[in-house]
């Protein structure tokens, strides 16, 4: 059971990212979402690398026995990154929309409907 | 042994970068300097394509003391190296990027020559083109994905440039979100990939796959995603949004980064998965996901008045010829005698489609966008008469309309007749949808040429005339390759795109590759 622990807690933090960005109107609360969603796929890609009693992945004078897989970390460190830049990004547009459109929520900036 | 593979990432990404610096020296300089990377990028675009067809595939592995060597000698076997591998497909799909960054930069030097902020549009341009180029040819799934966020960042921050009262942000916000969306759901696939197979290797996974539950699972995130981000129907609403808010060069590129996703899509259906998946049901789902594209991109385009929300549309509406084609290609993949019957012919028309739409709809989104420079307004009511002043624009537009409404002699008849026929035996009911959508698109062009080209004068565009020369030379070559390629069909076919479904079909090939005959 506790082992389950971090991928239960993958699928409610994707659950509820996705149903920010779903039911919420605000542009800065669906970025929010968008951040949790990526907060949940780091986790699963941290916890695929996790072995049970290993070591870190540094192969100079490393003791014997088992190491937590490197490539799942560097991975996630470059899927941070990115994710830092897409929220930035976004968080620029809201601020440009809330410039031209005077609120940030969905059912105000639906000019281009018309 | 080629050097272009990396080259084709690396000088668009240095001419992106140095841009803010050459842009401080003057705009004379930063647009010699444009015009310099932009031709250094097409130049090892087509020396590449043409190694690749003389010597077949190429690999090329970063880092390595001879770039031929994928597996190190003292991995055991296992590919651990980032690679680009480039097969015929690949090849197809940088000669097709290629021509169009050859024409939108020509056509952006004097289209954007008033605006301001150029340094940031070229630096972003190259980004975006660097990002294309690198998933087109790369090897590695999680390289990838970071091409794929490149891509999608620059296109955001590309489709926003113009703020415009706020309404290309609006665009460029929805463009962000679904691109940030389908990267995580994709991402999400890699690690369940990467936690059954331990590697990231397309080749290494695609030889030791097998199909468990979490296999199912990320074949379905991973296509989900990447029909999201192409505009493929049930998530096509970002479509007429986005490609009508951004300036219209730019669209003609986000055109090709969607179709940088198509083929991933089937990158991932032939090469990774390939015949562990469930074929048949996985071809009818490309399939069903094809004609509803098809008909219900038509159907919305016909009543718009916005002429670049119309051809967005329309685009919505292609891409569903290209899913059709190709997914009955996955569908009969199994089956030989199937496969030599028709299902290679209709993957040949899907494949041959990809350039002519890529030629076709760069050039009308060209033409609206030079409506756009001279009348200032994309609204088919208030526009009219231009045929007087803009004649070559006007003679493009015919080229382009009847290409897209697929009309003998221009390109998209020719892909369109192989899509019908062989698609025909497939299942009658399809091809028939297909013939239909094609006479709706030509009522919509007819349409648009009537209100923008026909008519007396109107005052208010008095002043209006043709637009400068370089747009025009970007406009004119994709023109003379819609009619080159209409006219010697054949021989399109037989050089590029018959090698590209070849390269397809033959995922033990594409594994040898890399593998070095394992």
């Amino acid at each position: 059971m506790i082992e389950q622990i971090p991928y239960i807690a993958i699928v409610l933090l994707a659950g509820i990212g996705i149903a920010t960005i779903l039911l919420k109107k605000n542009v800065i609360k669906m970025i929010m979402g968008l951040a949790i969603i990526e907060g949940s796929v780091n986790l699963f890609l941290v916890t695929l690398g996790y072995r049970e009693g290993g070591i870190a992945p540094i192969f100079t004078d490393a003791p014997a026995g088992v190491m937590v897989l490197p490539t799942v970390q560097a991975m996630t460190v470059t899927n941070i990154v990115i994710g830092f830049a897409t929220t930035a990004l976004l968080l620029a547009f809201a601020m440009i929309l809330y410039r031209y459109y005077g609120s940030v929520e969905t059912n105000h900036i639906r000019r281009l409907r018309e | 042994m080629s050097m272009y593979a990396p080259l084709l990432v690396a000088i668009p990404f240095l001419a992106a970068f140095a841009m803010p610096l050459v842009g401080l020296v003057g705009e004379r300089i930063r647009n010699s300097w444009v015009i310099l990377a932009m031709l250094a990028t097409v130049g090892a675009a087509l020396l590449l394509v043409q190694e690749v067809l003389v010597n077949g595939t190429l690999v090329y592995s970063l880092g390595a003391v001879d770039s031929a060597l994928t597996i190190p000698i003292d991995s055991g076997g296992v590919p651990i190296r980032i690679i680009f591998v480039i097969d015929a497909m690949s090849a197809f799909m940088v000669l097709t990027a290629a021509i169009m960054m050859f024409s939108v930069t020509l056509y952006s030097i004097s289209s954007e020559s008033k605006q301001t902020g150029q340094d940031g549009y070229y630096a972003l341009l190259f980004l975006l083109m660097a990002g294309i180029f690198g998933m087109v040819t790369t090897g590695d799934l999680f390289n990838f994905f970071v091409f794929l966020e490149i891509n999608s960042l620059a296109g955001a921050a590309l489709a926003s440039y113009r703020i415009n009262k706020g309404f290309s942000v609006e665009g460029g916000l929805k463009y962000g979100f679904i691109s940030a969306i389908s990267a995580m759901m994709f991402l999400f696939a890699v690690g369940m990939l990467y936690g059954q197979y331990n590697s990231l290797n397309i080749a290494y996974i695609a030889s030791v796959i097998e199909f468990t539950g979490l296999s199912l699972v990320a074949v379905v995130l991973m296509i989900t995603s990447l029909a999201m981000k192409s505009g493929a129907v049930p998530m096509h609403f970002w479509t007429p949004d986005t490609y009508s808010s951004a300036p219209s060069s730019i669209t003609a590129l986000l055109i090709i980064s969607s179709m940088a996703c198509l083929y991933a899509i089937f990158r991932m259906a032939f090469s990774l998965f390939g015949l562990t998946m469930n074929v048949v049901t996985v071809g009818w789902v490309i399939i069903i996901l094809g004609v509803l594209s098809m008909f219900i991109g038509v159907a919305m385009a016909l009543p718009q008045k916005d002429v670049k929300r119309l051809m967005a549309y329309h685009s919505v509406s292609q891409i569903g010829y290209m899913l059709t084609g190709l997914g009955v290609g996955v569908a009969v993949l199994g089956d030989t005698t199937m496969m030599a019957e028709f299902g290679f012919v209709a993957m040949e028309g899907g494949i041959f489609h990809i350039i002519n739409y890529a030629l076709y709809k760069g050039l009308l989104f060209l033409i609206a966008g030079a409506v756009i420079y001279r009348c200032g307004t994309k609204n088919l009511n208030e526009l009219g008469g231009l045929g007087h002043t803009m004649k070559w624009t006007m003679g493009f537009f015919i080229i382009a309309a009847l290409a897209i409404a697929g009309i003998p002699p221009f390109n998209g008849f020719a892909s369109k007749l192989m899509i019908y026929e062989s698609v025909f035996i497939f299942n009658p009911f399809i091809s028939v949808i297909a013939m239909v959508v094609s006479i709706m698109t030509l009522a919509s062009f007819v349409k648009v040429f009537h209100s923008m080209f026909m008519g007396p004068r109107l005052p208010q565009f008095a002043e209006v005339k043709e637009v400068p020369l370089p747009m025009l030379i970007g406009m004119g070559l994709l023109a003379v390759l819609i009619i080159l390629f209409g006219i010697f069909p054949d021989f399109v076919v037989k050089t590029i795109v018959e090698p590209a479904a070849l390269a397809f079909i033959d995922q033990s090939g594409y594994i040898a590759s890399v593998m070095g005959g394992v």
